[in-house]
């Protein structure tokens, strides 16, 4: 059973859901030489830091003109390095990248996909999988059919694991065959989200809810925010009235996340917003209605009104993190 | 500028989703039925398009005969044809995506709309397996629709930020919350609607790639601690979440 991982780059590392990707791959397979990373554009130093997961090969597909993304582009380049080693199986990240990009290439390479997978298990011959469906609601236990296979990896969910004594990965260099047509999507450029952590990179958020009142008062959510170093989320009520922008909603219509703590300030837990997030490792709640849904799914829960409660606190985790008062 | 827009027929976001007798899906009894929240924003591009560029403007769906309701209020929001491609309750993506990719091969659409992710399997598959199958240029997840010439420029949510994409026509383009206001249909035109025909087409049959073996729905255990707003009780949270929870 051969595998291919595809691994994305971010500054001189991976990012980090291609090594949780690599050690997906290590524990499905017996034999760790049977598995192997593909990356378009990667350098040395990047590649080199799968070997502390497990990692021992990397192709690295080289082309100029993969410098800008084209979905189609880099699906035709999965396509042929597949055609040259035949995996059984590929994993792909199940960020936005990966949802765009394996099914793309599954479709191309003939086989079958799953998405947004949270476990994946060898049961004789079979790969079963679980993913979460509607909404997380529910999951589903399921195998694909065909002899090949793609799935991608809920971000987040599967652990990283660094090996003992990592070994030096060999890299083989891959010259894709490419023209124009592959090229009819183009990304131009990226606009930052200013200076603000993305719910979906974040290891704790803090959300606030229709709880907080207003948009003046939001800076409760954010001075905690800040004192964990946690990204800020906001429910659908406070999204749609316009107090928050939609990138930081979490929920159905917005982003599902599984950050290692998620604080709900103020949030009462519509079946919408626990679907987005009620895979966090961690769930803390503060609200002041004792029987408000979201206590049900918490791990810690203050039973308060978030007006007093976020200034405390936020003073005593600024003061047990050391953090200079601003 | 001849706009296609594929939608699908999901439980309503507030339902409360129960395991059938079967163990493989959801018990349908009591649920109600509602355009796939993602594909409202799809429609209403399409039509904002239409009025811009003319052409036409088409709504398919892939299921069963009850899924005329969601194409009627396609038709009601200003949708001029509407076709049921008739299958049997199948959630492979791929059965999905070939039988739409059929469909779109026979009227070639320049642009082809759907939501981002159908929220009942929440696949996110349809929009690339299609793009895979018929060969049209791909955005996902588009937030922001500019179309100029023959130029189209969108606007696609990545982590920490957006993604401008250049593309041309024949595309696909995936819809994400914020591309539009969704118009709600008139009282009319909802009446309308009603007597407006639908075209009803048999599914080609694909071999299924995806299997079921159960449907569960997942009980977290939580440690469910609850405390007070003392300040007490305040410190006593920070101590959990540190010594405890090792969070902090």
């Amino acid at each position: 059973m051969k595998i291919m991982v595809f691994l994305e780059p971010q500054g001189n590392v991976l990012k980090r859901t291609s090594y949780e990707a690599i050690t997906a791959a290590i524990n499905l397979s017996n034999d760790p030489n049977n598995i192997f990373g593909v990356i378009i554009n990667g350098e040395e130093n990047q590649i080199q830091t799968a070997g502390n997961y497990g990692l021992k090969r990397v192709i690295n597909a080289k082309n100029e003109l993969l410098k800008s993304y084209s979905s189609k582009a880099n699906a035709s380049t999965l396509y042929q390095v597949s055609q040259l080693e035949n995996p059984d199986i590929v994993l792909f990240a199940g960020n936005s990248m990966g949802l765009e990009l394996a099914p793309l290439f599954a479709a191309k390479y003939d086989a079958g996909y799953i998405s947004d997978c949270i476990a994946l298990e060898k049961v004789n011959d079979e790969i079963i999988i679980r993913k979460p469906v509607y909404a997380g609601k529910a999951q589903i236990k399921a195998l694909l059919k065909t002899a090949k296979k793609v799935f991608s990896l809920r971000p987040n969910v599967f652990t990283a694991h660094q090996v003992e004594n990592p070994e030096n990965v060999q890299i083989t260099d891959f010259n894709p065959q490419l023209n124009e047509s592959d090229f009819g999507t183009k990304v131009t450029s990226k606009i930052k989200n200013e200076g603000k952590l993305d719910v979906l990179e974040a290891d704790i958020i803090v959300s606030g809810g229709r709880g907080i009142k207003g948009p003046e008062n939001y800076y409760l959510i954010e001075n905690l925010a800040d004192a964990l170093g946690a990204a800020v989320g906001a429910s659908r009520a406070v999204v749609d009235a316009g107090w928050r922008p939609h990138n930081e909603q979490v929920g159905q219509t917005g982003k599902t996340v599984s950050p290692t703590m998620y604080i709900a300030c103020g949030i009462s837990g519509a079946v919408q917003h626990l679907a987005g997030m009620s895979s966090s490792k961690i769930i803390v709640a503060i609200n002041k209605d004792k029987d408000a849904p979201i206590f049900k799914i918490a791990d810690y829960g203050i039973v308060g009104d978030i007006f007093a409660v976020l200034p405390k606190l936020t003073e005593k985790i600024n003061a047990i993190k050391g953090n200079e008062k601003i | 500028m001849n706009v296609l827009i594929c939608i699908s027929r999901v439980p309503d976001t507030a339902t409360k989703i129960v395991v059938g007798s079967d163990g493989k899906t959801i018990d349908n009894q009591g649920v109600k039925f509602i355009i796939n929240p993602y594909d409202e924003y799809a429609i209403e591009e399409g039509l904002r398009i239409k009025e811009k560029f003319g052409g036409s403007v088409t709504a398919v769906t892939v299921g069963s005969e009850q899924s005329s309701d969601i194409l009627r209020t396609a038709l009601a929001m200003g949708v001029e044809k509407a076709t049921i491609i008739k299958a049997p309750e199948i959630f492979d993506s791929y059965f999905v995506a070939y039988n739409l990719a059929e469909y779109a091969k026979s009227i070639k659409p320049d642009i082809i709309l759907l939501g981002r992710q159908s929220v009942d399997f929440d696949s996110f598959q349809i929009p690339s397996l299609l793009a895979g199958l018929i060969d049209y240029n791909l955005v996902t997840v588009v937030s922001k629709l500019t179309i100029d010439a023959n130029k189209i420029i969108c606007e696609r949510d990545v982590e920490g930020g957006k993604e401008i994409v250049e593309t041309n026509l024949p595309c696909i383009i995936s819809a994400q919350k914020g591309l539009n206001e969704p118009r709600y249909p008139k009282l009319p035109d909802i009446m309308k609607a009603k007597s407006k025909p639908i075209e009803i087409l048999e599914a080609k049959p694909t071999d299924l790639k995806m299997e079921v073996i159960s449907m569960e729905i997942p009980m977290k255990q939580r440690i469910g601690k609850i405390l007070s707003d003392s300040d007490e009780d305040i410190n006593e949270l920070v101590r959990l979440l540190h010594e405890e929870a090792k969070v902090i």
